[in-house]
């Protein structure tokens, strides 16, 4: 995930200096570039003018909110994929923040491996062809109008909620996907579950797809989440 | 204020002045037209008697004359309490009679009139008044019958004092009763005031005073007391958080920070504190899972997640949940089936598929086979969604070792976690939500005895004009 190639560069509107400059330092270490903005104004000024491939802003920012920025930007036609980073994590402020023109959404506190793999995920959904009719990894593939899996040749036998996990996983292949991603992205819930009920269920996919054969596709990213790669 | 300042000024003292106003007028309007009836009764009798003994003497004179006339004049006044009598000649002498002296002119004239005059055996009294009727008799004779008035003076006499002495008497009973009512009340409400003051210093445990007589201001302090009694429950509630979160949330906070110390404390190898940082991170989100619990059940108590109300079928909720959990279920020794039937219902989907979530959780964690020191009767944990009369159901039935009857109000209350499940993992938080968003949508979280096990359910009112629906549905499976 720190390769050159992949390289964005990003726009932290944040008010909080320490929790600011934390985030750039994160984000240049593995290898992206990472501009600040200390308030709103200046915050919707950069974004206008930067060519960014992601905004991570707060809600609560001075002068200009969070979510007013974006509203901005989106009535000027910039696209740019925004993520908000709220302290308000409840449901309903996730609803509205989406409803505002945010792309994804992060109540803090939040694990930095869960933000970049989320800003990583919209970054690519602005950048390549969002919506393929097959996708390909190594010797894996996957048909989304016919429904099947394929591995090396051999037909798998998937259940419906296998297949969406597969292919949420695939379409997001090289890159971290989180358990709350998954459980958002596949499941529809927004919650946090108490037990390892995700990774249950990977590891039934992953006996599915993996067993018998030499090289694991799907992969455990220890402290994030998996990853599906070559 | 003064005291009699604050009586004056009380409703009921008020409402006492207008009474006693209409009631004095009354009263007074009363006596008028009790006095005006009596004074025509009086002068209708008059004129009856005057008017018969009239014809009665002018009938004498045509008969007897004269003489005839005077004689039974003088017999007839003679008599007690006599009415007036008086005849005069063509000249204008008086014949006969007990008239001394008349107002000038009044013989003069035939017909009705009132006159002040003075008996003949009562020279020495005042001027009377009196009713008089003058008619002409032949041969230029003049006849005057008349009547006292003084009874009719006297009865007015007795009228005004008693109209006097009433209204006295009413304005002398209204302000009193005013003053007492007014007092009463003005006790009444000081007493309410007072411990409203006391309460408001701090002291929630204090009730208005509630009377006997289940009147207005009874009524009044006991609808304040059921509102103080709500406000004490949710300060309670309120205070209870608190001192779990000192609690709760301390603990590990205080793990937290003996760990970073530790490792700071001697000098160790990387993967060491490699070990302690992943620790404490693993730490920081447990206790950031607790804290979202406790918002999100903050938030459903206090109703503000009321706003994304949406209508869906709880048998689609449950068969979410199902599929969800049916692996980590089977992973732990346990067939978790479903049986759902359609059941419409409006709400917070997010919140109500969280509370299935808890509920179905906890059941996979209690209800395991090797979890208990008996092995469950039967290693199943069953989701049913329905619709029973105007509720929607939807339960979570285990049956590992349950909650005793004893402990199940308690079990629902923040961060419990009952002795024998102390050692396993959780925030001790699953109940408490699963029955704060019941709460929240006018349901309610009920825990039974599944014999062996326990049903968790969340019973929540179905929408309004459903009925049709679920025929619907029955129609459909009919079919």
């Amino acid at each position: 995930m720190t390769q050159a190639d992949n390289e964005m560069r990003l726009l932290i509107i944040e008010d909080d200096r320490e929790s600011a400059d934390y985030l750039v330092k994160a984000f240049r270490e593995v290898g992206h570039i990472a501009d600040h903005a200390a308030d709103g104004e200046e915050g919707l000024a950069l974004a206008e003018s930067g060519d960014y491939d992601v905004l991570v802003v707060d809600r609560m920012l001075p002068k200009q909110d969070g979510l007013s920025v974006i509203g901005a930007l989106r009535d000027k036609g910039n696209r740019t994929p925004a993520l908000i980073l709220s302290a308000l994590g409840q449901v309903d402020d996730r609803i509205k923040g989406l409803r505002a023109g945010g792309d994804d959404y992060l109540p803090k506190p939040y694990a930095f491996a869960e933000l970049l793999a989320r800003v990583e995920v919209l970054s690519r959904r602005q950048g390549g062809p969002a919506e393929e009719t097959s996708y390909k990894v190594g010797s894996l593939e996957l048909d989304r109008l016919s429904h099947r899996v394929m591995r090396g040749g051999e037909e798998l036998t998937l259940q419906p909620r296998e297949f969406r996990l597969l292919e949420y996983l695939m379409k997001h292949a090289g890159q971290v996907v989180t358990r709350t991603m998954l459980l958002e992205n596949v499941w529809d819930y927004h919650f946090d579950p108490q037990t390892n009920v995700i990774d249950v269920h990977i590891s039934r996919l992953r006996s599915k797809i993996d067993k018998g054969f030499d090289r694991p596709l799907l992969h455990t990213i220890r402290g994030a989440g998996y990853m599906i790669r070559e | 204020m003064t005291a009699f300042g604050k009586l004056i000024r009380t409703t009921a003292f008020r409402l006492t002045l207008v009474y006693l106003f209409l009631f004095a007028l009354f009263a007074a309007s009363l006596l008028a037209y009790f006095a005006w009836n009596t004074r025509r009764l009086i002068t209708d009798q008059i004129t009856t008697t005057v008017n018969g003994e009239v014809e009665e003497i002018a009938d004498i004179y045509s008969r007897r004359g004269l003489r005839g006339l005077v004689f039974t004049l003088e017999n007839r006044a003679l008599r007690p309490g006599a009415n007036l009598y008086l005849v005069t000649t063509p000249a204008g002498q008086a014949v006969a009679g007990n008239i001394a002296s008349l107002a000038p002119g009044v013989m003069a004239t035939n017909g009705w009139s009132e006159t002040l005059y003075r008996r003949l055996d009562d020279q020495e009294a005042p001027h009377h008044r009196a009713l008089v009727r003058v008619t002409q008799l032949s041969g230029g004779f003049r006849l005057l019958v008349g009547r006292d008035l003084e009874e009719r003076r006297r009865l007015f006499g007795v009228v005004r004092s008693a109209a006097q002495w009433s209204v006295l008497v009413v304005v002398v009973l209204g302000l009193g009763g005013g003053v007492f009512v007014g007092r009463r009340v003005l006790r009444r409400i000081d007493a309410m005031t007072g411990t409203a003051q006391r309460i408001m210093a701090g002291d929630l445990s204090g009730r208005l005073p509630v009377g006997r007589s289940g009147d207005e201001l009874d009524r009044l302090a006991e609808n304040l007391n059921a509102m103080l009694e709500r406000i004490e429950a949710l300060m309670m509630g309120l205070k209870e958080v608190s001192d779990n979160i000192a609690h709760d949330l301390k603990t590990p906070l205080t793990r937290l920070r003996n760990r970073a110390e530790e490792a700071l404390a001697k000098s160790r190898s990387e993967p060491e504190y490699r070990a302690a940082l992943e620790r404490t991170i693993e730490e920081s989100d447990g206790l950031i899972r607790t804290f979202n619990a406790l918002l999100m059940i903050a938030r459903a108590e206090s109703g503000q997640a009321r706003d994304n109300m949406v209508d869906f079928d709880a048998a689609e909720i449950a068969g979410g949940i199902h599929e969800l959990y049916e692996p980590l279920a089977e992973d732990n020794g346990l067939t978790l089936r479903i049986e759902a039937q359609p059941a419409q219902l409006r709400g917070n989907r997010e919140l109500i598929g969280q509370a299935l979530a808890n509920l179905v959780e906890n059941a996979i964690k209690y209800g395991r086979s090797d979890q208990a020191d008996a092995a469950p009767a039967s290693p199943e944990v069953l989701i049913e969604a329905r619709r029973e009369g105007s509720q929607v159901l939807l339960s979570v039935t285990d049956h590992g070792p349950g909650i005793p009857e004893a402990d199940r109000s308690h079990a629902v209350q923040r961060f419990v976690r009952l002795e024998a499940s102390r050692t396993l993992p959780g925030s001790g938080l699953g109940l408490s939500l699963a029955a704060a968003v019941a709460t929240l949508h006018g349901g309610e979280l009920r825990l039974t005895d599944a014999g062996p096990g326990l049903r968790a359910t969340l019973a929540f009112p179905a929408r309004a004009g459903d009925a049709q629906s679920a025929t619907q549905t029955a129609e459909q499976k009919s079919a």
